[in-house]
C-alpha cells in the first residue's frame, strides 16, 4: 500500500511540475522570451550537474563495490577455476581503470567546456597522431587480453580426461539426476527410448558397462580427483551451473556434452569459510519451464574414505532393476 | 514528386508515402510498444523484489496470469521477460530506433525529395503495423504469449507440453516476427538504394553525416542478417506444426515420447545468433549515428576523426557477422570454435574504443550547448563505455563460464545496447522534433527528463553486475529457492525501487512528446544552427522536402566554430571560399 501511495506522491509532483511548466512557458511568451532557448545560465547549471551526477555516479559505484564484495562467489574450488579467477582479476582491475578514468573524464569534460555565448569552440578535425595512439594502445592492451584468455580457456577445456571418474548429469523439466560410472568408471549405453518408470533416464540394461552404474539425488566427489560429467537431456535445453567450480555446460536433447574439472575444497572446509549454510550446489542455467528457478541438486565434496563409504551404500542399476525382474 | 496534389486525411495521416510521416508513425508505435514493454519490465521487478505476493500492478495483467493468492504465476512471469525482451529489441529498439530515424534522416540529410519507393516504404511500416498487432494480440490467446525468452530456443519454443505459452501464443509470435523480418526488409534495402542513388549534388559520401554512415551499414546488416531469422523461424515452425525434426531429437516430454529424431537445436542457436549478434549493431549503430551528430553540433566542433569514425562503424559491422558464437559458448562447440569466436569478438573492442576517444576528443575544448538532447548524447557515450567494458568479460570465452546467462549479462547488454540506444533514440527526438512537428519540446521538462532518467536507469542496471557475480542466473522467477542468493534481495530492492521510479518518469517525457505536438512553442527554420541539409527546408515540412530546386552541397556537415568563417556554423549549401581548404 505505501508503494501505491509513493507512486501517486511522485505522480503528482510530477503533474505539479508540468504546470508549472506550462505557466513559465505562458509567462515567458507575455514576456516576449523564447523560454526553450538554451542560456548561458542553462550552460552553466547543465554542466555542473554533469560534474555532480557524474561523479554521484562514481561514488555510487565504489559503494556498490565495498558494500556488496561480501555477496560475490567465493574463490574458485576447483583447479581451472583458481586460474578463471586470476584472469577474471586480471581483466576486471583493467576493465575498472579504465573505467574510472574515461568516465570522469567524460563527465569533467561535459562541465569544462560547457559553453557561453562569449566562447568559441576549438576547431580540431582530426589528428592522425592521436587517431593513431588511440587506435594503437588498445590493439596492444587487447592483444594481451586475447592471449591471456585463450590460454586459461585452453587450459579449462583441454584437460587429459583418461584419469577423471565419470558421472552422468541428467537433466528434465524440473531435476536432476545424477549417475555414477561404477567401478568400471564406463557408463553403461543410454536411449531415450528405454525410458521408463522405473529406468528413469533410459540406461541400456544390456551393456555390460551398465550394470554396475549406480543412479544418485546428489553428486559426491572426492577432493584432488578429476571428474568428468556427461551432460544428456530428456526434454528440453537445461544448463548445469556449478558457480562455486566455475563450471557450466548446456544439456542438450540429442546430443552428449561435457565438463572436466578437480575439486580443490572439501564442503566441510567451505562450511567453515563460508559458514553452516554452504552448499556446493547445480543449478539450471538455461531457460527451461515454469520452475527454472528451482531445479537444484546438491555436490558434495569430501575425502575418498568419506566417499567410499558413501558410494557403498548405494545400489547398483542391475540390482535395483534386474533383479526385480 | 514536386507538385503539390491534394491529399485526403488518409493519404496525408494514414497511408502516407511521405518519408516523414512514415517516420512518425514508426516512433509513435515505438513508444506505444515502449510504454508496454516497461509497464511489463515494471510487474516483473515487482515480482522479484516481493516474491510470490500479490500487487495492485497485477491487475493490470489477463486473469489467469495471477493465481488464487493473487501472486504472478512462474510461467507467466517468463511470459512477462519473454515479451519485455520481444518487444524492447525489435520493436522498440529496431523498427522504433531505425525505422524513425533512417525514415526521416536519410532523404532530408542527402537531399532527396523522398525514399526511392515511397509505395514499398509505406508497405514496410504496414507489415511493421500488422505485426504489431499480431504481437500484442498473442498477451490474450489461451496459455498466455512466447515464454520461452526472447531467443525463443527449441525445444522448450516448439513443445506446448513444456510451457503453455509455446502452444498459440508461440505460432502468433512467429507469425509476428515473419511480417516483421519482411517490413524491415522492404524499408532496409529502400534506405540503401535512397542512399546509394539519391544523394544530391555535392552530396559525395565522404560528406555524409555520420548518421547516414550508421544508418547505412545498419541497413545492410539489416538485410544480411534478417533472412537468417526469417528462415530460422521457418524451420521453427515446421518443426512445431507439420512434424519435421530441424531442431528436435531425442526428446520425452510430460511422459510423451516423441517420434523426432536428428535434429538439433544447437543449429536453431546457430541461425538464430546469425542475425542475433548483428542484431545488436542494427540497434546499436543508428544511435551511436545520432549521438555523433548531437554531439558535434552541441559541441560547435566538428566530429573528430570523420573518417577513422566511418572506418569504424564499418569494422564493427564487419566484425558482427563473425561473433555470433560467443552466445553458445556454453553449448559444448568445439574448444578450438570457442577460441576463435573469443578472438573475434575482442577485436570489436578495438573500434569502440577509437569511437570513445573519438567523442572524448570532439568534447575537448568545446563550446557545450547543453539542449535536452545533448544529455542525452553524453549519457550515451557513458553508457557505451560502462556497458562496452563488461563486454571484454563476456566475450572472453573462459570468464563466460561463470557470468553466461546470469544477471552480469542482463546488466551489461541494458547498459550497453539498452541504455545506449535509448538515450541516442531520445536524443534524436528531442534534436529532431522541431523538424519533425515545426515546433519545440519544453526545455526545462526535458533537462528534468534527462536527470531522473539517468539516475534511475543506473541504479537499476549496475547493480546488477553484482547480482551476477553472485551467481545469479537471469529468468529466475524468484531467487528465494537457493539460500546461497538470500543476501541478494536487498540489492533486488533497490533494483526495483529505481525500475519503477524509471518508469514512472518517463511520463514527463510523454506529456512534453504530446504536448509539444500541439501546443510547443513555434520552431525557427534551424533552432540548433546546424549544418546538414534537413535544416534548410522550410518548417511547414512539405511532401518532397524543399520547394524549388535540391539544394547543392559544397562541403561535410561538420563546419562548426571553423576558423574564417562569419558564424560558428557553415551550411552545407555554403560554397567553399577562395582559398577555403574542405576539412
Amino acid at each position: 500500500m505505501t508503494n501505491i501511495l509513493i507512486a501517486l506522491v511522485v505522480l503528482l509532483v510530477i503533474a505539479a511540475l508540468v504546470q508549472l511548466t506550462r505557466v513559465s512557458e505562458l509567462l515567458a511568451e507575455l514576456k516576449n522570451e523564447d523560454v526553450n532557448e538554451v542560456t548561458d545560465s542553462d550552460n552553466q547549471t547543465q554542466g555542473f550537474l554533469y560534474l555532480v551526477v557524474g561523479m554521484g555516479f562514481i561514488v555510487f559505484v565504489v559503494w556498490q563495490m565495498f558494500e556488496w564484495n561480501h555477496l560475490l562467489l567465493p574463490e574458485a574450488s576447483s583447479i581451472h577455476g583458481a586460474k578463471i579467477d586470476v584472469l577474471m582479476q586480471f581483466t576486471m582491475t583493467m576493465i575498472l581503470v579504465v573505467f574510472f578514468i574515461l568516465t570522469p573524464m567524460l563527465f569533467y569534460f561535459a562541465y569544462r567546456y560547457r559553453g557561453n555565448k562569449k566562447k568559441t569552440a576549438y576547431f580540431f578535425a582530426h589528428s592522425n597522431k592521436l587517431e593513431l595512439i588511440w587506435t594503437v594502445i588498445p590493439t596492444i592492451v587487447l592483444t594481451g587480453v586475447i592471449i591471456f584468455g585463450l590460454k586459461t580457456w585452453d587450459e579449462t577445456m583441454n584437460v587429459d580426461t583418461s584419469e577423471a571418474k565419470i558421472i552422468e548429469v541428467y537433466s528434465e523439466q524440473f531435476k536432476w539426476t545424477a549417475r555414477s560410472s561404477g567401478e568400471d568408471n564406463k557408463l553403461g549405453n543410454s536411449n531415450f527410448k528405454l525410458v521408463t518408470a522405473e529406468n528413469a533416464i533410459g540406461v541400456d540394461m544390456q551393456d555390460q558397462n551398465s550394470l554396475d552404474d549406480k543412479l544418485l539425488r546428489e553428486v559426491h566427489l572426492v577432493v584432488g580427483e578429476p571428474v568428468l560429467l556427461k551432460f544428456r537431456s530428456r526434454d528440453v535445453i537445461h544448463s548445469a551451473f556449478l558457480p562455486h567450480f566455475r563450471v557450466q555446460m548446456n544439456c542438450v536433447p540429442g546430443l552428449i556434452t561435457q565438463f572436466a574439472f578437480t575439486p580443490t575444497k572439501t564442503t566441510k572446509q567451505m562450511k567453515q569459510k563460508e559458514g553452516e549454510d554452504f552448499e556446493y550446489v547445480l543449478l539450471c542455467n538455461k531457460i527451461c519451464g515454469a520452475a527454472h528457478y528451482n531445479m537444484q541438486m546438491s555436490f558434495i565434496v569430501e575425502t575418498q574414505e568419506e566417499y567410499d563409504a558413501w558410494i557403498a551404500s548405494k545400489k547398483t542399476l542391475s540390482e535395483k532393476l534386474l533383479t526385480q525382474k | 514528386m514536386s507538385d503539390h496534389h491534394k491529399e485526403t486525411f488518409i493519404t496525408k495521416y494514414i497511408f502516407s508515402q511521405d518519408h516523414k510521416m512514415i517516420a512518425k508513425q514508426f516512433l509513435i508505435t515505438g513508444m506505444i510498444m515502449a510504454v508496454l514493454g516497461m509497464i511489463m519490465s515494471a510487474v516483473f521487478r515487482v515480482q522479484l523484489a516481493n516474491p510470490g505476493e500479490s500487487s495492485i500492478l497485477y491487475t493490470l495483467l489477463p486473469g489467469s496470469w495471477v493465481n488464487e493468492m493473487g501472486a504472478l504465476n512462474p510461467d507467466k512471469y517468463l511470459a512477462l521477460v519473454t515479451m519485455h525482451g520481444t518487444i524492447l529489441v525489435f520493436w522498440v529498439l529496431t523498427a522504433g530506433l531505425s525505422g524513425t530515424f533512417a525514415n526521416f534522416l536519410i532523404p532530408l540529410q542527402i537531399g532527396a525529395r523522398d525514399m526511392a519507393s515511397g509505395f514499398i516504404n509505406m508497405l514496410s511500416y504496414w507489415f511493421f503495423f500488422i505485426a504489431t498487432i499480431v504481437l500484442v494480440s498473442s498477451i490474450y490467446v489461451q496459455g498466455g504469449p512466447a515464454s520461452g525468452g526472447w531467443t525463443i530456443y527449441p525445444p522448450l519454443s516448439a513443445l506446448p507440453q513444456a510451457i503453455p505459452g509455446s502452444g498459440t501464443g508461440m505460432t502468433l509470435w512467429l507469425v509476428s516476427i515473419t511480417l516483421f523480418v519482411v517490413g524491415s526488409l522492404l524499408g532496409g534495402l529502400n534506405y540503401i538504394v535512397t542512399i546509394l542513388n539519391l544523394r544530391t549534388k555535392g552530396m559525395s559520401m565522404q560528406r555524409m553525416p555520420l548518421t547516414i554512415w550508421a544508418l547505412l551499414v545498419t541497413a545492410i546488416l539489416g538485410v544480411l542478417s534478417f533472412p537468417v531469422l526469417l528462415s530460422c523461424g521457418l524451420l521453427l515452425i515446421f518443426d512445431r506444426s507439420f512434424g519435421t525434426s530441424f531442431y528436435l531429437s531425442d526428446i520425452i516430454v510430460n511422459g510423451e515420447m516423441l517420434h523426432n529424431m536428428g535434429g538439433s537445436p544447437i543449429l536453431f542457436e546457430h541461425l538464430f545468433w546469425f542475425l542475433g549478434h548483428p542484431e545488436v549493431y542494427i540497434i546499436l549503430l543508428p544511435a551511436l549515428g545520432i549521438i555523433s551528430e548531437v554531439i558535434s553540433v552541441n559541441s560547435r566542433k566538428p566530429i573528430f576523426g570523420y573518417k577513422a569514425m566511418v572506418v569504424s562503424i564499418l569494422v564493427i559491422g564487419f566484425l558482427s557477422f563473425i561473433v555470433w558464437g560467443h552466445h553458445m559458448f556454453m553449448t559444448g562447440m568445439n574448444p578450438f570454435l570457442g577460441s576463435v569466436f573469443t578472438f573475434t569478438t575482442l577485436l570489436i573492442a578495438i573500434p569502440s574504443a577509437v569511437k570513445v576517444f573519438n567523442y572524448l576528443a570532439t568534447l575537448w575544448r568545446a563550446n557545450i550547448r547543453f539542449t535536452p538532447a545533448m544529455l542525452f548524447a553524453i549519457a550515451g557515450v557513458s553508457a557505451f563505455i560502462t556497458g562496452g567494458l563488461t563486454g571484454l568479460i563476456l566475450g572472453d570465452s573462459a570468464l563466460d563460464i561463470n557470468v553466461h546467462d546470469t544477471y552480469f549479462v542482463v546488466g551489461h547488454f541494458h547498459i550497453v545496447m539498452g541504455l545506449s540506444a535509448i538515450y541516442g533514440m531520445l536524443a534524436g527526438v528531442y534534436h529532431w522534433f522541431p523538424k519533425m512537428y515545426g515546433r519545440m519540446m519544453n526545455k526545462n521538462l526535458g533537462y528534468l527528463h534527462f536527470w531522473a532518467t539517468f539516475i534511475c536507469a543506473y541504479g537499476v542496471f549496475f547493480p546488477m553486475h553484482f547480482l551476477g557475480l553472485a551467481g545469479l542466473p537471469r529468468r529466475y522467477y524468484t531467487n528465494t529457492a537457493f539460500p546461497m542468493f538470500d543476501g541478494l534481495s536487498n540489492i533486488n530492492d533497490i533494483i526495483t525501487f529505481f525500475a519503477l521510479a524509471g518508469a514512472i518518469v518517463q511520463t514527463l517525457f510523454l506529456f512534453n512528446f504530446f504536448y509539444s505536438i500541439f501546443k510547443g512553442t513555434k520552431a525557427s527554420q534551424n533552432p540548433w544552427k546546424s549544418n546538414s541539409l534537413e535544416w534548410t527546408t522550410p518548417v511547414e515540412r512539405i511532401h518532397g522536402n524543399w520547394p524549388g530546386e535540391l539544394p547543392t552541397v559544397h562541403r561535410w556537415a561538420y563546419d562548426y566554430s571553423k576558423p574564417g568563417a562569419e558564424d560558428d556554423f557553415v551550411l552545407q549549401t555554403e560554397p567553399l571560399k577562395e582559398g577555403e581548404e574542405e576539412h
